[in-house]
């Protein structure tokens, strides 16, 4: 299990490798990349991430052992990047490892929910049009409630 | 003492990132009412709580929560991750 909170970019297909090479005893790999959405105008010039250190890496650890324990996974990886990002930046990465890809699945969409509510980040838009905190969905919060 | 921090647009609205307070509020809500009282920018900030999260030692938490041991509390609009 690994957990990384950082504002340096990140490779996800060297990341995908890397996780992979290491994943003894799996049989299926999902991962996951979001990256920066362009504002609904078209005209995000940045997207700046802020965090609350030490609390970032604690919520992180603690859904990525919940991932582990609820599922038959052999590993699992959580990027996320904070600081100032470019529209198409990816932001965050998710991967997971298990012998069959039920578990790998489940689990990568457990952790991109809990990540979603309870990591926390915030997300503030700067556009040509203004600048505005991205709220956050009522979708999101009420999509924990499946698990 | 107690070391508030303030995130997002809270902290915007409230001017700083955290501060150090000398308070005897007994919960959450207690300080907030402190806060509120002392400043028209805190009155603000804290004017509607369905709209902000708060956390007692990075944890999550709720506006009723007592404070007694707590060292650090943050307060902050829902999270926005991924």
């Amino acid at each position: 299990m690994r957990i990384c909170v950082q504002s340096d970019p990140f490779d996800m297909g060297a990341e995908a490798n890397r996780f992979t090479q290491s994943a003894t005893g799996a049989g299926a790999i999902v991962t996951f990349t979001g990256i920066t959405r362009d504002s609904a105008a078209g005209d995000l010039a940045v997207m700046e991430i802020e965090h609350y250190p030490g609390m970032t890496e604690r919520a992180l650890n603690e859904i990525a052992t919940q991932a582990m324990t609820r599922w038959q996974l052999t590993d699992c990886l959580v990027i996320h990047r904070h600081g100032r990002l470019a529209p198409t930046d990816p932001i965050m990465m998710v991967a997971t490892a298990a012998r069959h890809r039920a578990d790998a699945f489940a689990a990568a969409e457990f952790l991109m929910d809990y990540l979603k509510s309870r990591a926390p980040f915030w997300k503030k838009e700067i556009a040509k049009s203004g600048t505005a905190w991205v709220a956050a969905r009522d979708e999101d919060e009420a999509a924990l409630k499946r698990w | 003492m107690i070391d508030v921090l303030y995130f997002a647009w809270v902290r915007e609205r409230i001017g700083l990132p955290r501060e150090r307070i000398d308070t005897n509020a007994a919960t959450v809500n207690d300080l907030i009412a402190e806060l509120s009282a002392r400043e028209e920018r805190y009155a603000v900030a804290f004017s509607d709580l369905s709209s902000l999260r708060v956390a007692l030692d990075q944890e999550l938490s709720d506006f009723d929560a007592p404070l007694a041991g707590v060292r650090e509390i943050a307060f902050f609009p829902p999270m926005t991750g991924g």
